[in-house]
C-alpha cells in the first residue's frame, strides 16, 4: 500500500516537474493543492453501527449509510439531490394502465462473487423485501406488487394490483442481491463499485473497490466506516485525525471546535429528520384539535431551535421536509402565540389547563426538548410530567400499545408524510379526508396529480396540528479540509462514498 | 444459580428483544413475525428451558440482532478486552509493588507519605475521568496516541493494536495501582513489624536482605489474593474503558446487547466473564498454595 503510494508520488512529482518546465509562468502552487490522491482510503466516522449486513433482517439506518449504491445497488437510486435516477434498471416502461412495470437491466453486471446480474436475482430480490418474515419498513409501500415475471434475463415485468406512482422511489430501498448468495448478515454480494473487505463489529466496516465493477470506478481506494457510541469520542478522532468525515453531527456544541479551525470544512445540507412531538390523538384531551393547537401555539421552536442548535436546522410548519415533492410553507398554521393558545384551551374547555405524561426517549436531544416543552407549557397553565424511557421501551409501549398521552421522537425518512394516512399508526390521527388523499395519491396516474393531493393532505394535518412539529435538524458533514466530494444531505441517511476523494499531503 | 437470576432479571427488563430488528413503519405482521424469530412470544417457562437446555450443551446460541454465533464473537471480543486487562495488570503490579513497599519501609520520608497520598487520591478518581483527560492530553493536544478505536484488522497489525490499546491501558493501570499499592503498603508494613523480620535482623542479616528472604514471600500471600480480585474487577471495570476509547471489547458488546435486550449475547458475555473470574480466582489460589507451602498442607490433612 505504502510502496504504490510513494511510487505514484514520484509519479506526480515528475509530472509536475515537466509542467513547470512547460507553463513555466504559471504557478505550481495550484497544482500541488489541487491533486487528489487516488491510492487515498478514506476513512468515515460515524455513530450508526448496523446491527447487521442484510436490509431486510432489522439492520438498522446504519447499513443504508454504509451499504446503500456503496455496496448494493437497486434498480433505482435516490440521488443526494432527492431525485430517483434508473441504476441497475437501463429503461422502463408503465403500461397505460399504470398496473404493469417493464425494466431492461443494464448489461455486463456482475456481482461481487462473479455471478452476472439476471432477471431472476432482480425477481429474488424484491420477493425478499415483500416476504412474510421481512423486517423492511418499505414493505408495506411494495404490498400493491401482485406478481413478478422473468421473460428473459435482461427483463422484468413488474405486475401491480393498483396503480402505484411511487414504485421507482420506492425501488430504490430495494437492494439487488445475488439470488444464490447464501449469507447476507455477516456477509454480501451486491452488484456496487465497492465489495466488503472487513467488518469487525463493535468497530469499523472496510470496503474496497471491486474491479470488474460495470460502471465508472471509485475515486479512492477504498473506505472504512469507523463507528463510535459516544458524540465527543468521534469529534476527538476528527480533531486528531483518526477520521477524514464525520458522517452527521449530532452534537451542536462541539461545532465550534471545527468552525472556527481552517483544517476543518463544515457543510450543511438538508435533512428529513424531524423532531416531532406526537400525541395520542385517540385520547382526550389531545383528540381535540383546538387543544393540540394550543400547545402548538404555545411553544416558541425557534427560540428551541436556537437554543439546540444555534443557526442550523429548519423550522418546519408540517411534518413535510422541503426535500419532499409535496413541501409547502406552513409554518404561520399556528406561530408562536401564547395568548391565542389561551383562548384556545379556555374554548376547548381547559381554561385551568390539564396534566399530561411526555414518554421522552433517554438520548439527545429529547431530554432536553421535553425540558423546554414543559416550561413553555407551564405558561399557559399545562403541566408536563417527564417521563424517561429507554428506545426499546418505546417501541413496545408506545409504538405497539399506543399506552402513552404525548411523546417525543425524531423521525428520520424521506416522503413519510403516509404515516398521517394510517389511523392504526401509533398517533391515532384520524381524519377521514387525509387517509382518502393519501391513498389515492398513490394511485394517481401523474406525478403531478400526487404531489396536488399530497400537498393537500399537508395542508389539512397542518390546520388540524396532528402533532408538534418542534423542527427539522440540520443535516451537518464535517471533514477534514483535504476532502471532497462527498454528499451533504444524507437522504435517508444515505452516504456515497464512490465520489469522495482527498488531496496528497 | 447465576443463570437463573440472570434470566429472570433480563425478563424483568421491560421492552423486546424484536424492537431491536423492526423500525418505525413495521405493521403488527412484522412485528409479530420478528417476535417468533427470537421466540420472545413464548411463554416464560418454555423460553427458560430453551435457555437451559442450550446452556447444559455449552451452546451460547445466536444473537438476535447480528445473527452470527454468540461465541465467534465473544471470542473476536476477548482479542481486544484480555490483552487489555493483562497488560493492565502487569503494569499496575509494576508500578504498585515497589511504590508500596517503598511507601511503607520510608513512611518516615516525605515521599513515603506523598506516595500513599497520591493513591488514595488515585481511589477517589473514577476511571471514565482519568481516560478523558488522558485523551484530551495525550491524543487531542499533544497528538501522540489515537484518541480511541482499534485497526480493522486487530492484532494483524501488532504496532498499531498496541498504540491503540496504549491510553486505555494507563488509565486503568492508574487507578489499579492505586488501590493495590494500598494493600502493597499494609502487606509490607505488617511484615516490618513481624517476629520473624526481627529474628532474621537478630541474626545479623541486613535490612534489605532480611526483607527480600523473609518479608516479600511473607507478604505476597494476602497480596496475591487481593490480585485475584483486583484482576477480575479489571475485566469488569473494562466496560467502562471500552466505552471511553471505543474499543470493541466484550465490555462494548455488553452495552449494546443490553440495550438491544439481545439475550443470547447479554447472556454468552456474562457467561464467558463469571467462568474467566472464576478461572482467575482459582489460578489466584493456585498461586497462593505455591508461595505458602503452609496452605499446601492444611488443605491435605484433616482439621482438628
Amino acid at each position: 500500500m505504502t510502496r504504490t503510494r510513494h511510487r505514484r508520488d514520484h509519479g506526480l512529482q515528475l509530472l509536475a516537474a515537466t509542467a513547470m518546465l512547460v507553463l513555466a509562468a504559471f504557478g505550481h502552487a495550484k497544482a500541488q493543492e489541487g491533486e487528489t490522491d487516488p491510492s487515498a482510503v478514506i476513512r468515515i466516522g460515524s455513530l450508526y453501527e448496523p446491527q447487521n449486513l442484510d436490509n431486510t433482517a432489522g439492520a438498522g439506518q446504519g447499513i443504508n449509510e454504509a451499504f446503500n449504491g456503496n455496496v448494493y445497488e437497486g434498480l433505482f437510486q435516490l440521488e443526494d439531490s432527492g431525485e430517483v435516477v434508473p441504476k441497475l434498471a437501463l429503461d422502463y416502461q408503465m403500461s397505460d394502465d399504470g398496473l404493469t412495470y417493464t425494466f431492461t437491466l443494464q448489461p455486463d453486471v456482475t456481482f461481487h462473487s462473479g455471478d452476472p446480474l439476471t432477471s431472476a436475482d432482480v425477481k429474488y430480490s424484491i420477493e425478499r423485501v415483500v416476504a412474510e418474515n421481512s423486517k423492511s419498513s418499505r414493505k408495506k409501500s411494495l404490498s400493491t406488487i401482485a406478481g413478478i415475471e422473468t421473460p428473459d434475463d435482461r427483463t422484468v415485468v413488474v405486475k401491480l394490483s393498483e396503480r402505484s406512482i411511487s414504485l421507482p422511489y420506492n425501488l430504490t430501498y430495494v437492494w439487488i442481491v445475488n439470488d444464490k448468495a447464501t449469507d447476507l448478515t455477516s456477509g454480501e454480494d451486491g452488484t456496487g463499485p465497492y465489495r466488503l473487505d472487513a467488518w469487525r463489529r463493535g468497530s469499523s466496516i472496510s470496503l474496497v473497490p471491486f474491479d470488474d465493477y460495470w460502471g465508472d470506478a471509485p475515486a479512492n481506494s477504498g473506505v472504512t466506516f469507523n463507528y463510535f457510541t459516544e458524540a465527543t469520542a468521534l469529534n476527538n478522532a476528527l480533531l486528531t485525525g483518526a477520521v477524514d468525515i464525520i458522517t452527521s453531527v449530532q452534537s451542536p456544541d462541539s461545532l465550534a471546535q471545527f468552525q472556527d479551525n481552517p483544517a476543518f470544512v463544515v457543510e450543511e445540507g438538508q435533512s428529513t429528520t424531524k423532531e416531532v412531538l406526537a400525541y395520542n390523538d385517540r385520547v382526550e384531551p389531545f383528540s381535540n384539535v383546538k387543544v393540540r393547537k394550543a400547545i402548538a401555539r404555545a411553544i416558541d421552536r425557534q427560540r428551541l431551535l436556537s437554543s439546540i442548535w444555534g443557526d442550523y436546522g429548519t423550522l418546519i410548519g408540517s411534518f413535510v421536509p422541503p426535500t419532499d415533492p409535496w413541501y409547502v410553507d406552513l409554518t404561520n398554521v399556528d406561530p408562536y402565540d401564547p395568548e391565542s393558545a389561551k383562548q384556545l384551551l379556555a374554548e376547548a374547555g381547559y381554561a385551568d389547563g390539564f396534566t399530561f405524561t411526555l414518554e421522552t426517549p433517554n438520548y439527545d436531544p429529547h431530554p432536553i426538548v421535553a425540558q423546554f416543552v414543559q416550561s413553555e407549557l407551564a405558561k399557559v397553565g399545562i403541566k408536563v410530567n417527564i417521563n424517561i424511557i429507554t428506545a426499546n421501551e418505546w417501541y413496545t409501549k408506545i409504538y405497539q400499545a399506543h399506552d402513552f398521552q404525548a411523546t417525543l421522537q425524531e423521525h428520520v425518512n424521506h416522503r413519510d408524510i403516509v404515516f398521517y394516512g394510517n389511523p392504526d399508526f401509533y398517533w391515532g390521527y384520524n381524519n377521514p379526508k387525509v387517509v382518502e388523499l393519501i391513498a389515492s395519491s398513490e394511485t394517481s396516474a401523474s406525478e403531478a396529480e400526487q404531489v396536488e393531493k399530497l400537498k393537500e393532505a399537508n395542508r389539512i394535518i397542518a390546520e388540524d396540528a396532528a402533532s408538534g412539529w418542534l423542527y427539522l435538524y440540520p443535516q451537518i458533514v464535517v471533514s477534514s479540509a483535504g476532502v471532497s466530494g462527498y454528499p451533504v444531505n444524507g437522504l435517508n441517511s444515505q452516504f456515497f462514498a464512490y465520489g469522495i476523494t482527498k488531496r496528497a499531503e | 444459580m447465576a443463570s437463573v437470576v440472570l434470566f429472570v432479571l433480563l425478563r424483568l427488563l421491560p421492552g423486546d428483544p424484536a424492537n431491536a430488528l423492526v423500525s418505525v413503519g413495521a405493521d403488527q405482521a412484522q412485528i409479530e413475525a420478528a417476535r417468533r424469530e427470537v421466540g420472545s412470544d413464548l411463554p416464560l417457562p418454555q423460553q427458560f428451558a430453551h435457555f437451559i437446555s442450550s446452556l447444559a450443551r455449552f451452546d451460547l446460541g445466536t444473537s438476535f440482532v447480528s445473527r452470527t454465533p454468540v461465541l465467534d464473537d465473544i471470542i473476536a471480543r476477548l482479542s481486544v478486552t484480555v490483552p487489555l486487562t493483562l497488560l493492565s495488570f502487569l503494569l499496575a503490579v509494576v508500578i504498585a509493588v515497589p511504590f508500596g513497599i517503598l511507601s511503607a519501609v520510608k513512611a518516615d520520608r516525605w515521599y513515603g507519605g506523598a506516595i500513599s497520598v497520591v493513591s488514595q487520591l488515585g481511589i477517589a478518581i473514577p476511571v471514565f475521568w482519568v481516560g478523558i483527560l488522558l485523551v484530551t492530553l495525550f491524543a487531542v493536544n499533544l497528538r501522540l496516541f489515537p484518541s480511541g478505536g482499534f485497526p480493522p484488522r486487530g492484532w494483524g497489525a501488532p504496532f498499531e493494536a498496541l498504540r491503540a490499546l496504549f491510553l486505555p491501558i494507563i488509565t486503568i493501570a492508574l487507578v489499579m495501582s492505586a488501590s493495590l499499592l494500598r494493600y502493597v503498603r499494609s502487606a509490607t508494613q505488617d511484615v516490618l513489624g513481624s517476629d520473624y523480620l526481627r529474628t532474621a535482623r537478630a541474626l545479623g542479616s541486613g535490612f534489605s536482605e532480611a526483607l527480600v528472604r523473609h518479608g516479600i514471600r511473607n507478604g505476597a500471600v494476602p497480596v496475591v489474593s487481593i490480585l485475584g480480585i483486583e484482576l477480575a474487577t479489571t475485566l469488569l471495570g473494562a466496560v467502562v474503558v471500552e466505552r471511553v476509547f471505543t474499543l470493541p471489547g466484550l465490555g462494548s458488546m455488553l452495552l449494546l446487547a443490553i440495550e438491544q435486550r439481545d439475550y443470547p449475547n447479554i447472556q454468552g458475555v456474562l457467561f464467558i466473564s463469571t467462568l474467566l473470574v472464576l478461572l482467575i480466582g482459582f489460578f489466584a489460589d493456585l498461586a497462593q498454595r505455591w508461595i505458602d507451602p503452609r496452605l499446601r498442607e492444611k488443605a491435605g490433612s484433616v482439621r482438628r
